[in-house]
């Protein structure tokens, strides 16, 4: 999923406060299950802005509405009959349902309320990790299934660095090498040996390299 | 012989070869460089300049190296992966062997995060054995990585790499070494060795697939200068291995001895290493210590340097 953490109270005021009625909307989807911006940090922002606006003297009038998804175009014409009533529109979705918003409603204020972190999986209760940079071009069946671009530190395509100790990365404890990873399952699967094979230097035009990237499935598009 | 580096005569010659490095300066000061050259001078067949280490910013390894080459030395130019992408980094190739560098060492880096430029992009377009490969390309195949063929004479760089016998995974570490040859590097310079027992196991591997024969490995020697030193490349330093009876023998004698004491356990170092079969030469990492390489190599039965 894509993961995403709310951003500092003082710096959403910062956004809202030139105005009188804003929609504050959540997205039901990845920043639900991150618990970043699903519906019920659309309510607790809610009530935190009112009472900040309180406390400064002022007032808000906040709508609060979440979206199946704030990507797809189809959901964000929901928002048609009730977006003119709103002077400025705060998105908690990722920055791909921000930008939904601002192209769809051009003339419309739209401010994140989050900060889009990465593109992650949950270890545990609470704890989500970075697992996938969208390189464009899957090298996990060469890896044992571990990704050493989303997970070494220095996106080393041919085995560790010098700074790998006890199964950890030289930039922190709490870091786990992802050559470690990747060399332990290669022993589990019995496929040590692929590891003397060099993995050439990467074509990133499939990662961003060659500008921003688009799919067209022509048995789909319209 | 590939190249016209002075280092692979030496080694070719059957010779030990000596290596030394030279950090440059955090600021515009070519003198920096020269006197740090002049006390390497007579006693190395090639020195290192290191390319921003530790992720500070310093003087490029590309002008210090010019720099040096200036003063007689023969430079060894490193280069990491972290701050440039390809084309930069073959373009600084090329550059380096218009103006006479003709070897040179490749890296992945420091990471960012322990520089004074931790908010900075770490580029690692390439990594260190895709940087190998694209020099070895470059030099044997006259070509650049995209696959262009380069203009005049090929860069006829004599090609190193790194090798850590002492992280982990360790068994990995032969495998990993086994890599970077295949990729084309014809000299390994390996971390500083105080672990020599560690080293030695690290060695048999190397031996036993017949590596030995088909790189020259150059053993990293640090002097410590005090007992601090020691254990803050026992705690601190990612990928060292200092036992802890080096850092006990540091401290057993008074501050004032402890530079001679640092000195000693470096030759004793070099004088076990020379008896490692597959040992080719020595990478002598006195850092901001420089003017204690001639001792050390005069000491270790180094001296003098043969003109080959």
């Amino acid at each position: 999923m894509i993961t995403a953490e709310r951003k500092p109270l003082e710096e959403l005021i910062e956004y809202v406060k030139p105005y009188k009625r804003i929609l504050l909307l959540g997205c039901n989807e990845c920043v639900t299950v991150c618990a970043a911006g699903g519906r019920k940090e659309v309510g607790l922002l809610a009530s935190g802005l009112h009472m900040a606006m309180l406390k400064a003297g002022s007032s808000i009038e906040i709508r609060e509405h979440t979206l199946e998804r704030q990507c797809d175009p189809e959901y964000v014409e929901e928002l048609v009959p009730m977006i003119d009533q709103a002077e400025a529109v705060m998105s908690m979705a990722c920055g791909c349902g921000v930008q939904q918003l601002a192209m769809r409603f051009k003339d419309k204020p739209v401010f994140p309320a989050v900060n889009t972190k990465f593109m992650g999986a949950s270890e545990r209760q609470g704890v989500w990790a970075e697992r996938c940079q969208g390189c464009g071009n899957c090298m996990l069946g060469e890896t044992g299934g571990i990704c050493p671009i989303a997970r070494c530190a220095k996106q080393l395509m041919n085995g560790p660095c010098g700074g790998s100790a006890n199964g950890r990365c030289e930039i922190g404890e709490d870091v786990d090498c992802a050559w470690q990873l990747i060399w332990d399952r290669l022993k589990a699967l019995g496929r040590e040996e692929s590891f003397v094979e060099i993995t050439p230097a990467k074509d990133w035009r499939a990662g961003g390299g060659s500008g921003p990237r688009k799919i067209i499935r022509e048995d789909l598009a319209e | 012989m590939k190249t016209e580096s002075n280092l692979e005569k030496v080694l070719a010659a059957g010779h030990l070869a000596v290596t030394s490095e030279c950090g440059p300066p955090r600021g515009a000061i070519p003198e920096e460089v020269v006197t740090k050259s002049k006390h390497l001078e007579g006693f190395v067949d090639a020195v290192n300049i290191t390319d921003n280490q530790t992720a500070m910013v310093r003087m490029s390894s590309f002008a210090a190296s010019v720099i040096t080459r200036q003063q007689g030395l023969h430079p060894l130019l490193q280069m990491v992966t972290r701050d440039r992408n390809r084309l930069a980094m073959q373009a600084d190739i090329i550059g380096a062997y218009s103006l006479g560098i003709d070897t040179m060492l490749c890296l992945s880096g420091d990471h960012t995060k322990f520089g004074d430029h931790p908010m900075a992009a770490n580029v690692h377009d390439i990594d260190s054995i895709q940087l190998v490969q694209m020099v070895r390309d470059m030099r044997d195949e006259g070509r650049f990585q995209g696959g262009a063929e380069m203009k005049g004479p090929p860069p006829k760089m004599f090609i190193g790499a790194a090798a850590n016998p002492f992280a982990d995974p360790f068994e990995l570490r032969v495998m990993r070494l086994a890599k970077k040859i295949k990729a084309g590097a014809d000299f390994i310079q390996t971390q500083c060795i105080f672990n020599i027992d560690k080293f030695e196991k690290w060695m048999e591997g190397v031996r036993a697939r017949g590596l030995h024969e088909q790189c020259y490995i150059l053993a990293g020697v640090t002097p410590i200068k005090s007992v601090g030193a020691a254990r803050y490349m026992k705690n601190r330093v990612p990928g060292m291995d200092v036992p802890q009876e080096i850092v006990d023998r540091m401290a057993a004698v008074p501050k004032e001895k402890q530079p001679d004491e640092g000195v000693d356990i470096c030759v004793e170092t070099i004088e076990r290493l020379k008896n490692v079969e597959g040992v080719a030469g020595f990478h002598i990492m006195a850092i901001e210590w420089e003017e204690k390489v001639g001792e050390i190599v005069k000491r270790a039965g180094l001296y003098p340097r043969p003109q080959v």
